[in-house]
């Protein structure tokens, strides 16, 4: 058995994912702006971020995809200790975990119900460059315009066009997270 | 402070809370339901509201806490207490300064801000409840974006009083697609919540919902193009700061008739007196 997982979580869990979900909420309720995220040391290929988000909204309610590269089990060792998710297929999950090409197709997740449009997946995109240039955004939570560098555009509008329902995305880069509700229009 | 976990609540439970956050900022204006818990205060009380800002609140915040317009109500003093107690934070009763704002019904007068936070308590978050009591039917109304029933409501208002006479929780539509409750704010409030800097989050303790609104987001108060909606207030400038554009309330000063009307946004009245404005009642002593 090896300490490895038991390392790397919050070293003071309650105002750390306090803080690490005001920068989460402020990309979600402000698409295009980019938050610091830092705290969590998870397993390689994991960012910094994608840890924290990871410790800061999942847990034992909530079905975890591990797609691509990021199902390791280092990965599956440090999540089981530090959140104790369950891991589950893409169809039933709350949370997916990957790159955006191992996260595709999008059609497997689960986009909410018409009566529970809440009841749908958010997908934490692991991102090498996360920058604002790019894809131009519109929509609540933005005053006249923002850019932000998105993987799959097509992906995204088709995404946005099934509103009320929809997947919500968190990007994270390094200890950086950026965030795209399905009410953002993508151009 | 040590006693407790910060912020009061378990872990468990904040991140129940902020997952439903999230989901209400992804869809403005729909209803997410939570497992509300049992707070240290009844409902009514504003649970649903102390639930939302225990969630999002961090140790770096300057909370304030309104209760119509007052900081220095029952119901906002114990709240404002309660997370000096249990989360440690600084504390205000300006506006400008705060962080985090819980309100009781009221929208502070002075703009709010790119970054502040507004978490308003709730007691009824269906705008539907009164017309449809079935939780079934309003839900598959707002799915099927159904809201004729409500503008029927309007109308008859209209038909037996010659105007809506909705006052206060005044239902609006954001972003054209949900009919949303904005919790029992007069009217004169409703053109604030749109195109607002601030986030706005709404929570109803003993009803179980959680709804968002996004900053810069679209909200239009129902109304019809011959009897269009109008925030209205008290015809008279506050009796002690002589603001004229500001929503007052009217106090009995003794039993023989007399009266006056104030500013609600206590902050605001003070601010504006310490500022060297004066009403026609002020006799400048502090009239609190």
């Amino acid at each position: 058995m090896q300490a490895q997982p038991l390392e790397g979580g919050f070293a003071t869990p309650a105002t750390q994912s306090a803080q690490a979900f005001r920068a989460v909420m402020q990309a979600m309720a402000m698409p295009g702006t980019i938050h610091a995220l830092a705290g969590a040391r998870p397993p390689a290929p994991l960012s910094p971020a994608a840890g924290a988000v990871l410790l800061t909204l999942c847990d034992a309610d909530t079905g975890l995809y591990l797609a691509g590269d990021c199902d390791t089990p280092e990965v599956r060792a440090w999540i089981a200790f530090h959140t104790g998710a369950p891991l589950t297929g893409p169809e039933c999950c709350a949370f997916a975990l990957g790159d955006w090409a191992a996260l595709q197709p999008l059609h497997r997740f689960p986009p909410g119900t018409p009566e529970y449009p809440d009841r749908s997946a958010t997908l934490i995109v692991e991102r090498a460059r996360l920058d604002t240039e790019g894809a131009i955004l519109t929509g609540p939570g933005i005053r006249d315009s923002a850019a932000l560098s998105l993987p799959g555009v097509d992906a995204i509008a088709i995404n946005h066009a099934r509103f009320p329902l929809g997947l919500d995305f968190i990007f994270t880069c390094g200890d950086r997270v950026a965030a795209l509700p399905r009410s953002t229009e993508v151009a | 402070m040590s006693d407790y976990n910060f912020a009061y609540l378990d872990e468990q439970t904040k991140r129940m809370i902020r997952r439903a956050l999230l989901k209400a900022l992804a869809v403005p204006g729909y209803q997410v339901p939570f497992a509300s818990r049992e707070m240290p205060m009844p409902y009514g009380w504003g649970t649903g509201g102390v639930q939302v800002s225990a969630a999002v609140l961090t140790p770096a915040d300057r909370f304030k806490v309104i209760d119509q317009g007052a900081d220095d109500t029952t119901n906002a003093v114990s709240i404002r207490r309660f997370f000096e107690r249990t989360a440690g934070v600084a504390t205000t009763t300006r506006t400008a300064e705060a962080s985090v704002i819980q309100t009781r019904h009221r929208i502070p007068e002075e703009a709010l801000t790119d970054g502040q936070i507004l978490v308003y308590q709730v007691p009824i978050p269906e705008p539907l409840r009164f017309l449809e009591p079935r939780e079934t039917e309003t839900r598959r109304m707002h799915a099927l974006e159904d809201y004729g029933l409500m503008h029927v409501k309007l109308y008859e208002d209209i038909s037996r009083h010659g105007h809506i006479a909705t006052a206060y929780a005044y239902p609006v539509k954001v972003e054209g697609r949900y009919v949303m409750d904005p919790s029992p704010i007069p009217k004169f409030d409703n053109p604030k919540m749109s195109d607002s800097a601030a986030i706005q989050l709404f929570g109803a303790g003993r009803e179980q919902r959680i709804y968002a609104l996004p900053p810069y987001t679209q909200v239009v108060s129902l109304d019809f193009e011959d009897h269009p909606f109008e925030a209205s207030k008290a015809d008279h400038p506050c009796g002690l700061c002589g603001a004229e554009d500001s929503y007052l309330d009217e106090v009995i000063t003794d039993d023989a008739g007399g009266r006056m009307f104030v500013c609600s946004d206590t902050d605001f009245c003070e601010t504006r007196r310490a500022a060297g404005h004066a009403g026609a009642m002020n006799t400048g002593k502090d009239a609190a």
